[in-house]
């Protein structure tokens, strides 16, 4: 792993443009030019339908169907094939979502392991050791060998961002990531975010409706009809 | 492997429909088995059993063949018609019947020759008469075609050759005359010659149509019966090494000697017209069942997908390719091929057992007592492969589509 230097430019997007087709032609996103530096917890706030979930899957490179240039830690993603991206993705970026998307037949501890057996790198012993690592440094170590089904919400969320966690990503993005917690566990996935940028270097990039946790995140970047304003 | 993982625990949380999935597949290879090990051990029974009453091929003087009438001798540039012409009179005699046997002797295709000569005669028994034949043989030659030993059911072919007035009777015959072993029966030929011979022997083909008309005796008594001379013969019966040769070695035979000479398949057209049918039959039955059980792994990957399609939407968000997605799906549906052929293949073998053990009574007609069940690796195997190749093409298409799902859909959805 690089090693992570605090204020370098890890995400850059130039002139990023969208259209929805369905049901008129409509310009979503403007020409969008965004820099994320290293280690920065960045909030994307707006009202509905400003695109700030649309510019979101762009930079996920989930969504390809898109005019401008995205570059995540260095490299130039446009017009990279999808399984070329789905394996920069693998390395790369970590997910977290309003709803946690564990896989319900695995325990939390497999959810974790998922991406690391995945990328491969390290021996399955090894990704198990590290997974429950992670686990630990969510608090949810003794949840490990549950199904993900029969965890509570704030724990699979805890769980989700171990998951997100495990191949030491470049950038963790999340959609709306408390938006379906209560305030006690929103309060605590907010702790975690914050302390895993200040200590840890993680850059975060979340698209939030959450007012206060905007507002106390690093940066916020606000999205109204297609532009950053 | 780590999709392999994830297929496994796909199947193995929802047991109750991964079972039922199987079992689709194991009824159709199940029924496909013990339907064909019948049906082929029906054939090879029929075609053992026309092997047993008709030689390879049979050479005969067919004196009701068109022949050209004396009018196109005499008048050989005239535009001659006959009408309902008469067969000639002329014995069904085969001129030259032991050159015709030693030619066919040293014929390197033919694994045995034998000449006889039949006859229409009546059997009286007391008050008891019945039509039938008597086919003069030599015995022994008659058993290397035939295998006559083995049907013997009183009495040895040896005392035939031994005993000039002697006959070995099917067993249908001797029945309805309430004659047995060493029994003397009275007969009558067409031309009103009567005469009296000692059962030495009882044979049972199986087919009625034979056990119950057809006697053997020695040539020369048949011979003197029918009031001929030694060189009477009516039919040569030929046994070959390869029996598929009949077909093209017969019209040899015919242009060669002049006479008919008509091979097995043509002598048993409706028999094995029979077989024929048979095999459609098992097929388009079976391969009904396959496509049916295809359908049902079709319906339950497509509803597991249905389920599924979230988890797909964040295994992609994390890195898997759509190949990795559809090799997930993919390989459930070949577990579940391979294990529900598997245990067809087992239910298979296991009725095609309980069949080959339910008694059958063939009646009069036919001597059979079980139904013949043939046991044939060949058919296991189609079994398995047609098998797994169905379930694969079902868990393709769902697969494939599971592939194609777009992440983003799935996941702004919410």
């Amino acid at each position: 792993m690089e090693t992570p230097v605090k204020g370098s430019s890890v995400l850059k997007t130039y002139k990023i443009t969208k259209y929805f087709h369905e049901p008129t032609k409509f310009q979503v996103l403007k020409e969008i030019d965004l820099s994320v530096n290293r280690g920065e917890f960045l909030s994307l706030v707006g009202k509905s339908g400003c695109g700030k979930s649309t510019l979101m899957y762009i930079l996920s490179t989930m969504d390809t169907d898109y005019e401008g240039e995205l570059e995540i830690a260095g490299e130039r993603l446009t017009g990279k094939n999808q399984n070329y991206l789905a394996a920069f993705r693998n390395s790369h970026i970590g997910f977290v979502f309003q709803f946690h998307y564990l896989l319900p037949e695995f325990t939390a501890l497999q959810n974790v392991m998922i991406p690391a057996l995945k990328l491969n790198k390290i021996s399955a012993q090894e990704v198990e050791d590290k997974a429950f690592e992670k686990l630990k440094m969510l608090g949810v170590h003794d949840q490990a060998k549950k199904r993900s089904s029969k965890l509570s919400g704030g724990q699979q969320q805890r769980v989700a961002i171990a998951r997100a966690l495990i191949n030491d990503p470049d950038i963790i993005m999340g959609d709306e990531p408390t938006g379906n917690l209560d305030s006690y566990n929103s309060n605590v996935v907010f702790d975690i975010f914050q302390e895993l940028t200040h200590r840890y270097n993680q850059t975060i990039i979340a698209v939030t409706h959450d007012e206060e946790f905007a507002q106390r995140s690093d940066r916020v970047v606000e999205m109204s009809d297609g532009k950053i304003i | 492997m780590l999709v392999f993982d994830i297929a496994k625990t796909h199947l193995t949380s929802k047991p109750k429909q991964t079972i039922v999935a199987m079992l689709g597949v194991t009824f159709g290879i199940g029924m496909f088995i013990a339907m064909v090990s019948l049906m082929t051990g029906l054939n090879r029974w029929t075609e053992e059993l026309t092997m047993t009453s008709s030689p390879d091929i049979h050479i005969y003087n067919d004196i009701t063949q068109e022949r050209n009438s004396i009018l196109e001798a005499v008048n050989v540039n005239g535009l001659n018609k006959v009408h309902h012409q008469k067969p000639k009179n002329e014995p069904n005699k085969l001129r030259n019947a032991r050159e015709m046997v030693n030619i066919l002797q040293k014929d390197k295709r033919i694994r045995g020759v034998a000449p006889t000569l039949s006859s229409q005669v009546f059997y009286n028994l007391g008050p008891v008469q019945l039509n039938g034949t008597i086919s003069g043989v030599d015995i022994l030659e008659e058993d290397k075609l035939f295998d006559l030993r083995s049907k013997m059911k009183a009495g040895n072919l040896e005392d035939l050759k031994a005993n000039n007035d002697g006959i070995i009777m099917g067993k249908g015959l001797a029945k309805k005359l309430s004659a047995v072993l060493g029994d003397r029966v009275v007969m009558t030929t067409p031309q009103g010659y009567t005469i009296t011979l000692k059962i030495v022997g009882i044979f049972q083909m199986g087919i009625g149509t034979i056990d119950n008309i057809r006697s053997y005796a020695n040539i020369s008594t048949v011979q003197t019966i029918l009031q001929q001379d030694q060189s009477y013969i009516t039919d040569i019966n030929i046994k070959l090494y390869d029996l598929y040769q009949a077909k093209t070695i017969a019209p040899e035979f015919q242009r060669m000697f002049k006479y008919k000479a008509e091979d097995w398949e043509t002598a048993n057209a409706t028999i094995l017209m029979g077989v024929i049918i048979r095999n459609i039959l098992t097929y388009s039955v079976s391969i009904t069942l396959l496509v049916v059980a295809g359908f049902g792994i079709y319906n339950i990957l497509n509803m597991t997908i249905y389920n599924k399609m979230k988890d797909i939407a964040i295994l992609k968000a994390m890195g898997f390719s759509g190949r990795d997605v559809k090799y997930v799906f993919m390989i459930q549906s070949i577990i579940i091929g391979v294990l529900g052929s598997v245990a067809g293949l087992g239910m298979g073998f296991g009725l095609s057992y309980l069949i080959s053990l339910a008694p059958f009574n063939g009646g009069d007609v036919v001597s059979l007592d079980h139904l013949p069940v043939l046991f044939d690796s060949t058919y296991y195997i189609i079994g398995i492969v047609f098998g797994v190749v169905t379930t694969a093409l079902a868990g393709y298409m769902p697969s494939r589509k599971a592939a194609r799902i777009d992440p983003i859909e799935i996941l702004r959805g919410q």
